[in-house]
């Protein structure tokens, strides 16, 4: 697969510009944060994510989907990603909706894929315990109770748990920390009794949850896949999750870029545009290239998901690395560049150094993923 | 389209499996390992004579090449699978030179039919070692200042000057070389391109001793070279051209040293040198952190290489890029060797015994400080990418 874009995707990518442009800029996110919105995004934006095919990107056609893969799905993350827009695409359309094709019943699958397609649920992954990701390092308890079972413990950064009807719960069942065997995924609904949801309104205006399960009872048939074998499955999701931000993080990494790049040509200091100062040529022209080689490894940890998922690990560790990296350094180099007026909260370059730090977080950073190659590769 | 590609898969698997020696698929040890062919090369074994012969009479030496001139006609597509073919059984490359890197392209666009039919299957049978003639003392990073002078003298030109930094000129059989034709014309406008035998009365070499020790690197002297007019590639003082093309893929081949099939990761060989602690990780934590980040680094690279070379067949690439590969790659190989002297710590200080390979470690770590001045410094790609892709003011 050659690694460039094809003209369907190409398309999408256009559309999906046009559309974020048009009905979610930078300032859509800036209006949300400042009237303190309940739920930090647009139910209308999402409605509409539905009726162009967004939100049910990942479903097959016949679940009334689009069924696109994860090229599409991250064509869709880097336009968000340039926007900044706030919306449940991630955390529903791509990690609950993998999660449930890829783990689900056909009852499962028939119950809750048609309504994410159409916009009417909104599902989020709780994996998270700690300020770091350490998806090896679950231990919120599963414990046999009646027909089914009793979860007890907490998780943290839950994106978009907030606002989810459904979530996705990945508990130990079995076998002691750090054993892959052992985990399961649960499907809770938000009233579930004994779950307490707090919001987190984070540093970029977007929203996650901190989640206390005090005995929350589920009947068996709430297990998404099988029992005691959910790693494999949420390995895969969370590969899902970070090809998907590393698209996103490219996107916002990228619009900074390109924004500063606009900014260095047209203020004027000294009787001349900054932009003729070759200290600023020469990181500007660094930052490009490094963005350009992570553009690749971003592109193939995508077209890996769609071709070869289960081989997916190392390419997608890279890719999201990189993408951490680069975006990081985009951010920096637009803040220090726009100068005096890039510290001002008036102006939006600093809400992409806000969102990039978000995704640097999300589902591991640079040197998890780093620390993660290494074990792939042995050493 | 790719059934097509599959079944050629399959053939090239095939083919390499049955043809390609033994020896032939173990990773290069020394720089004497690679085969540059030329007059007067000597196979370092049978196995090298055999692999090349093989590979050259199938046109793979040079897999995109047009048939007639001895290439081996494949499409963008194959020349890719055949690539990874070999990657995957290990096998070197049988024949690396400037004329397959530099030369034939800059021929294969400018040359007129002549020049190819002459030049093309001689460099793909690897026959004919080529150099090129490009920095002087005086041009460096400003090659356009270039003065080495060819005077035109009807039917042949006459050329004094000296070049410098050029590669194995002394093992070489023929130039191409940058000379100016017309002193009085703008820098750009007075340059042109010209082919000439090594042999020619008047050319005399000099190599050059690096901080690395021995060295590729040669002055060339030129005193009343005499050149036939059917030598000059390209028309009379339009030279420039070329030479931008060129340097277009000597960029590209410099960022992508380090990338050759046949090298081994960074990590396996920091395992052998560190080795690993009890929980199978690198015993030097630190330094495993800096070597997963490079890895990382490397591979985003790779696929950028990878996807130049996609995006070039779409169509879409902005030329510049190969300024970006040259920048990155080079400076990533840099690092490699940095990082290579940091896991080999004391025993890759060792610069004349026969177990360190008279020094083969320090000698490559200086060699590659070479990486991002030779073919345009970093600072020169850099600045090339500010006006050419960010179209900055005044750069």
């Amino acid at each position: 697969m050659a690694l460039v874009l094809t003209d369907e995707q190409v398309m999408l990518r256009d559309s999906a510009r046009g559309f974020l442009g048009k009905n979610a800029p930078v300032s859509h996110l800036r209006a949300l944060r400042d009237r303190r919105d309940h739920t930090g995004f647009s139910p209308a934006l999402w409605r509409q994510f539905a009726e162009m095919g967004f939100s049910g990107i990942l479903i097959p056609e016949a679940l009334g989907g689009s069924g696109l893969g994860h090229v599409e799905a991250g064509v869709v993350m880097e336009e968000i990603g340039r926007a900044l827009t706030p919306s449940p695409f991630l955390s529903t359309a791509l990690l609950a909706v993998s999660a449930l094709a890829r783990a689900g019943s056909d009852a499962q699958k028939g119950e809750h894929l048609p309504r994410i397609a159409a916009g009417s649920l909104i599902a989020a992954l709780a994996v998270d315990e700690t300020s770091k990701h350490r998806p090896n390092r679950i231990t919120l308890q599963a414990t046999r109770s009646g027909n089914g079972f009793a979860l007890r413990g907490s998780k943290a950064f839950v994106v978009d748990g907030h606002v989810a009807d459904l979530l996705i719960v990945a508990a130990r069942t079995a076998g002691s920390l750090g054993d892959k065997d052992g985990v399961t995924l649960f499907l809770v609904d938000r009233s579930a009794h004994g779950l307490e949801t707090e919001r987190t309104i984070m540093v970029d205006g977007h929203n996650a949850a901190r989640l206390e399960f005090n005995g929350v009872q589920v009947d068996a048939d709430a297990v998404l896949g099988e029992l005691d074998q959910g790693w494999h499955v949420l390995d895969g999701v969370l590969n899902v999750g970070r090809a998907a931000v590393a698209a996103e993080l490219i996107g916002a990494g990228d619009e900074a870029f390109t924004r500063t790049i606009g900014y260095l040509k047209e203020r004027k200091q000294f009787g001349r545009a900054i932009g003729e100062f070759q200290a600023l040529q020469h990181r500007a022209a660094h930052l490009y290239s490094e963005i350009e080689i992570t553009r690749a490894a971003v592109l193939k940890a995508l077209q890996t998901l769609d071709e070869d998922f289960d081989q997916a690990g190392p390419i997608v560790a890279i890719a999201k690395a990189r993408a951490g990296t680069s975006a990081t350094l985009a951010v920096q180099e637009a803040v220090q560049m726009h100068g005096g007026i890039g510290m001002t909260d008036e102006f939006d370059v600093g809400f992409f150094m806000k969102r990039v730090r978000v995704g640097q977080e999300l589902f591991g950073d640079a040197n998890f993923h780093a620390d993660q190659l290494a074990r792939l590769k042995q050493y | 389209m790719t059934a097509d590609l599959a079944a050629f898969r399959e053939d090239a698997r095939a083919w390499l499996q049955a043809n390609c020696p033994p020896e032939m698929r173990r990773p290069s040890q020394t720089e004497d390992d690679i085969c540059w062919g030329g007059r007067r090369w000597k196979f370092q074994s049978e196995a090298q004579r055999v692999w090349l012969v093989r590979m050259a009479e199938r046109g793979w030496t040079v897999p995109e090449w047009p048939q007639n001139y001895g290439g081996g006609g494949l499409s963008g597509a194959q020349a890719k699978v055949l690539r990874q073919e070999m990657r995957a059984l290990g096998c070197r490359s049988p024949l690396d030179s400037f004329g397959i890197w530099m030369l034939g392209p800059a021929l294969l666009r400018y040359g007129s039919e002549e020049q190819k039919q002459e030049h093309l299957p001689r460099i793909a049978r690897g026959e004919i070692r080529w150099c090129q003639g490009y920095s002087e003392p005086n041009a460096g990073s400003d090659l356009a200042s270039l003065q080495t002078r060819a005077e035109d003298k009807g039917d042949h030109f006459i050329v004094n000057g000296q070049k410098t930094w050029t590669s194995y000129s002394d093992k070489a059989d023929w130039i191409f070389c940058l000379v100016r034709t017309d002193p009085a014309a703008p820098k750009h406008q007075g340059i042109s391109f010209l082919l000439f035998d090594m042999e020619t009365p008047g050319v005399s070499t000099k190599p050059i001793t690096l901080i690395s020790g021995r060295s590729p690197f040669c002055e060339t002297f030129f005193t009343d070279v005499r050149v036939p007019k059917a030598n000059l590639v390209g028309a009379l003082n339009k030279g420039w051209e070329i030479a931008k093309y060129l340097l277009a893929h000597e960029r590209t081949m410099i960022g992508g040293m380090g990338d050759r099939g046949g090298t081994r990761p960074l990590s396996q060989l920091a395992a052998q040198m560190v080795g690993l602690d009890e929980r199978g990780e690198l015993a030097d934590p630190m330094l495993r952190g800096q070597i997963a980040a490079f890895e990382i680094d490397e591979a985003a690279f790779r696929l950028a290489l990878e996807r130049a070379g996609d995006l070039f067949k779409a169509g879409q690439i902005n030329p510049a890029i190969s300024s970006v590969l040259k920048y990155y790659g080079s400076e990533l190989n840099k690092r490699r060797q940095e990082l290579m002297m940091a896991a080999g710590g004391a025993d890759a200080l060792e610069w004349e015994s026969a177990r360190s390979r008279d020094g083969a470690l320090a000698r490559g770590w200086l060699r590659s400080k070479a990486n991002s001045i030779e073919g345009g410094t970093s600072e020169v790609q850099l600045n090339i990418v500010a006006k050419r892709i960010l179209a900055l003011p005044g750069a």
